[in-house]
């Protein structure tokens, strides 16, 4: 391979722990008897339940609508009845429950009417549309609505395309094992995503630990009437982030708070690329997936998974162990403890990692930070986190802010190599979830503001209103009284009097309404301070010399922050 | 504690311990060049440090065992002692080591909370205030002929009664003491540099004992234990400040290279310079600092009153830290690079 790489900043490289799970043929999961479907399952507004409890679904059926643009639907993964729409536990961290459809299944696995899509006659939006309505979501982990990624917006076109295949995290090796097993398929994936980018260079990215994987897609590539460059990357922890991926492929990074479309540049997970050709060429809406069931288990594997499933059930599969002590949604860098193994499988899972004592020895206690910045040196986003660590824990979030705080990706560099074993991410997660909870209070006390602002401005124009209907009425008695008894007009006369008293009563309206903003301006006045009402030139330039050295410091105090400066 | 799970094997305790361990060899070239004495130092300041950490965590309402396992009070007073003359008088150790540890460290808050470098700190209260006993520097061997054994030493430290005839033959000025003298009755570095103290590169012994922190350092360096933008810029700041002034005036200036091999410079900037805890934080910072004490060192070397400028050097710059770091803040990912537009 010619192609230049570039070299991220910082990355780790834990021990892999592939070997575990990735030799073994992928075997699919059995019909469990009840699947439970959560409505969020990726980033955006959840689906909204189109089914009724006791309705008979199919394998593939649409039991939950895609709700807006950030949007996906949900399916029913095999056929059953539907038994509950009703808050479960999910996978997530917090163990809150969200709204699942829960389907009894009937053992028969019946498919709905479903049939392929010929997506070069489909115009773009359509397609678009359907993919949307198929349940299309990234499976390398951010879950976010293909449909929305696969359109290239007002550029029109996005000229290169990155399928990654780095998987970087230690244990995982769905995206490796897929690779393996169904590289032609990736690439049908991809040739849509091409079609529909306008992309006119396809990249893959592959660490360089997943030779097999390599190989297997070096070989289906071949047969493509496009080209297709097939990259092996250093096998170096974040190097499957999408930024990083970019960056080692391209060189280039994407702007601090800017879509990689934005440098002409989409990625996507080559399991979406899988999802997307079943998809398409074979009209399956998204209803299972490739998930890793490894660590504490006799027999880690890769299973091809219902959505819906129980984790345990998996777990079992695989072979379940004495001493289990948790279990992690994803690897051991970025994943989610699970509140409970019987939390279904989602689209968002690509690893059940079963934790032992021995695999997983509890950690010292953080002792305090020493400032020694081994963090600064793996932090792939370049950031300070032992600053932003101090700022989190002193509550100072504006300085966190403006810090970077938000490009941090949370991938654990920081508290992998952390001397002081100091949980930094948990500290950036408080801090971004603080500031996120004072944005929102700010926006509703600004909302709130308004609306009272706009009720006071809304009684003053109504009384205006009203005391100018009151003097216009007392105008036209007062004329009626001083011309009724001198002599009767004719009925024209009348009529063309008629356009002057409205004339006059307008008139007498912004008379009104001019007296009231001049009452307000009195009452503004009165509020402003009355020690610079007679200023001498000299103290005059003085305080817009302290102004202009105010607006400096303001500029100078860099990106201002939205709660501070405004609140 | 959500993400990650898994975790690296570098701790506080072995930073430290790798710190201990490349002090070693200057420990070994010390007893070989000057005898056993800075043994006892060695002995009393960590005494005294652990005792003193444990009293104050105690006092603070810590649990002594992580922080006195940390080993970074050990650190401390290794560092601490081996800045000291060997043959200072015991209470001079242990004040030094209750002013680095008590006031500086644990009164700050504690590891990883104080702004100035601890041993630093001790050293420079006992240089102002104790400037009579911080000059009893045994001589070396070579020069000497005579050695107290470790029983003299340790009678000497605890104010036994040792003949001052021995005692003034172990004893003498430093290099740096007898440079600094020479040039102020107005002898060019020359003819001092000719007096019998003077070895190769500098102090006859001094220089081994150099010699033996640089590869100390050296290990830290290659280890990755420490940065090595903070020896690096530390050394650069001595051998320019050093450089520029020797090529100004040769007769009233030393060498880069005597100013070099001298331990104070290599135990700097290998081992107290490069405390993370009172330095710079941003790669740009550490250049600045770094660059900045070596500057300083020279600078209160050549013009200051004291016998050594390393202390005061480091301590103006954890002063300036803080402020270093504020405006040294690096380029974060996805920031266009200066002078350089991010393409669109």
């Amino acid at each position: 391979m010619s192609r230049e790489l570039f070299r991220f900043k910082g990355g780790v490289h834990p021990p892999e722990h592939k070997a575990e799970s990735n030799s073994r043929p992928i075997h699919a999961a059995p019909l469990p008897k009840q699947l439970v479907i959560p409505l969020r399952q990726h980033i955006g507004n959840p689906a909204k339940p189109v089914v009724n409890v006791g309705e008979r679904v199919l394998k593939g059926q649409l039991i939950g609508a895609a709700d807006g643009t950030i949007s996906a639907a949900v399916h029913a993964s095999s056929s059953g009845t539907v038994v509950a729409i009703e808050p479960r536990t999910v996978p997530h961290a917090s163990g809150l429950p969200d709204t699942c459809i829960v389907i009894d299944t009937d053992g028969r696995d019946e498919w709905i009417a479903h049939e392929p899509l010929d997506y070069r006659a489909l115009p773009a939006t359509d397609l678009r549309m359907k993919l949307r309505d198929m349940g299309l979501a990234g499976l390398g982990g951010a879950v976010f609505p293909s449909a929305v990624k696969l359109d290239p917006g007002p550029a029109q076109a996005c000229p290169t395309l990155i399928l990654n295949g780095g998987e970087c995290e230690p244990w995982i090796t769905c995206d490796d094992v897929l690779m393996r097993h169904h590289a032609d398929e990736i690439l049908q994936g991809a040739a849509i995503m091409r079609h529909l980018l306008g992309s006119t260079e396809i990249l893959v990215g592959i660490e360089a630990n997943k030779p097999e994987a390599i190989a297997a897609m070096e070989a289906a590539a071949a047969n493509l009437d496009f080209t297709v460059e097939v990259v092996a990357v250093p096998s170096i922890y974040p190097g499957g982030g999408a930024k990083q991926m970019i960056e080692t492929l391209t060189g280039r990074q994407v702007p601090s708070g800017k879509l990689s479309t934005d440098i002409g540049i989409q990625v996507f997970n080559v399991g979406t690329a899988y999802a997307l050709a079943r998809a398409v060429h074979h009209g399956e809406p998204m209803i299972s997936r490739l998930v890793t069931v490894t660590g504490h288990v006799l027999r880690p594997q890769n299973f091809e998974v219902l959505i819906g499933t129980p984790m345990q059930t998996l777990i079992e599969l695989a072979g379940d162990r004495d001493g289990t002590t948790g279990i992690l949604m994803g690897g051991p860098m970025m994943g989610v403890p699970m509140p409970n193994p019987g939390v279904p499988v989602v689209k968002a899972t690509n690893c059940i990692l079963v934790q032992s004592r021995e695999l997983f020895p509890p950690l010292p206690k953080p002792l305090p930070c020493i400032r020694c910045t081994r963090c600064a040196d793996a932090c792939p986003a370049e950031l300070q986190p032992q600053e932003l660590f101090r700022f989190a824990k002193a509550g100072d979030f504006g300085r966190a802010q403006e810090y970077h705080l938000f490009d941090c990706i949370e991938c654990g560099c920081c508290s992998y190599v952390c001397p002081s074993h100091l949980p930094l991410v948990d500290f950036y997660r408080y801090a971004k979830s603080e500031i996120w909870a004072r944005e929102r209070d700010k926006r509703a006390a600004d909302l709130a503001r308004e609306r009272h602002e706009f009720r006071l401005f809304r009684q003053e124009r109504e009384k205006a209103e009203k005391a100018a209907k009151l003097a216009a009425k007392a105008a036209a008695k007062r004329a009626e009284l001083a011309e009724g008894g001198a002599r009767p007009e004719p009925a024209g006369a009348a009529q063309a009097d008629g356009a002057p008293a409205e004339a006059s009563d307008a008139d007498a309206k912004k008379a009104l309404i001019a007296a009231a903003l001049a009452r307000a301006q009195a009452k503004k006045a009165d509020a402003a301070p009355k020690n610079v009402d007679r200023l001498t030139p000299e103290q005059q330039r003085e305080i817009e010399e302290i102004e202009a050295r105010r607006a400096k410091i303001r500029e100078l105090a860099r990106k201002p922050l939205a709660t501070e400066e405004d609140a | 504690m959500t993400s990650p799970t898994l975790h690296g094997n570098d701790s506080v305790t072995r930073i430290m311990a790798w710190v201990l361990a490349a002090l070693v060899p200057g420990v070994v070239a010390y007893v070989w060049l000057f005898g056993p004495g800075i043994l006892v130092t060695l002995a009393i300041a960590t005494a005294t440090a652990v005792a003193a950490e444990a009293a104050m965590l105690k006092a603070r309402g810590y649990p002594a065992k992580p922080f006195l396992l940390d080993l970074s009070a050990v650190v401390t007073a290794w560092l601490l002692a081996l800045s000291l003359p060997a043959l200072a008088p015991w209470w001079l150790i242990v004040v030094g080591t209750l002013a680095a540890i008590v006031v500086a460290k644990q009164l700050y808050g504690g590891l990883g909370q104080n702004i100035f470098n601890p041993a630093m700190v001790g050293y420079a209260v006992l240089i102002v205030s104790f400037p009579a006993q911080m000059t009893h520097w045994p001589g070396p061997l070579e020069l000497t002929h005579a050695q107290l054994t470790l029983a003299q030493s340790a009678a000497v430290i605890f104010g036994g009664e040792v003949p001052r005839a021995t005692l003034d033959a172990v004893t003498m000025a430093t290099p740096l003491d007898t440079l600094r003298t020479g040039l102020l009755q107005q002898f060019t570095v020359d003819e001092v540099m000719r007096q019998p103290v003077f070895g190769r590169f500098g102090g006859v012994g001094f220089e081994w004992l150099a010699f033996a922190f640089w590869l100390g350092g050296l290990v830290l360096w290659a280890r990755r234990i420490i940065d090595w933008r903070v020896p690096m810029a530390f050394l650069l700041g001595i051998w320019l400040a050093a450089g520029l002034l020797h090529f100004y005036d040769a007769g009233r200036f030393g060498s880069p290279w005597f100013h070099f091999f001298t331990p104070s410079v290599a135990l700097a900037a290998f081992f107290i310079a490069t405390d993370p805890v009172s330095g710079a934080t941003t790669p740009r910072g550490k250049l600045i600092f770094g660059f900045g004490a070596g500057v300083l060192t020279i600078a209160i070397r050549t013009w200051g009153g004291f016998p050594d400028g390393v202390a005061f050097a480091i301590l103006l710059m954890n002063l300036a830290a803080p402020l270093i770091d504020q405006y040294t803040q690096p380029r974060v990912y996805g920031e266009a690079r200066a002078g350089k537009e991010t393409r669109p």
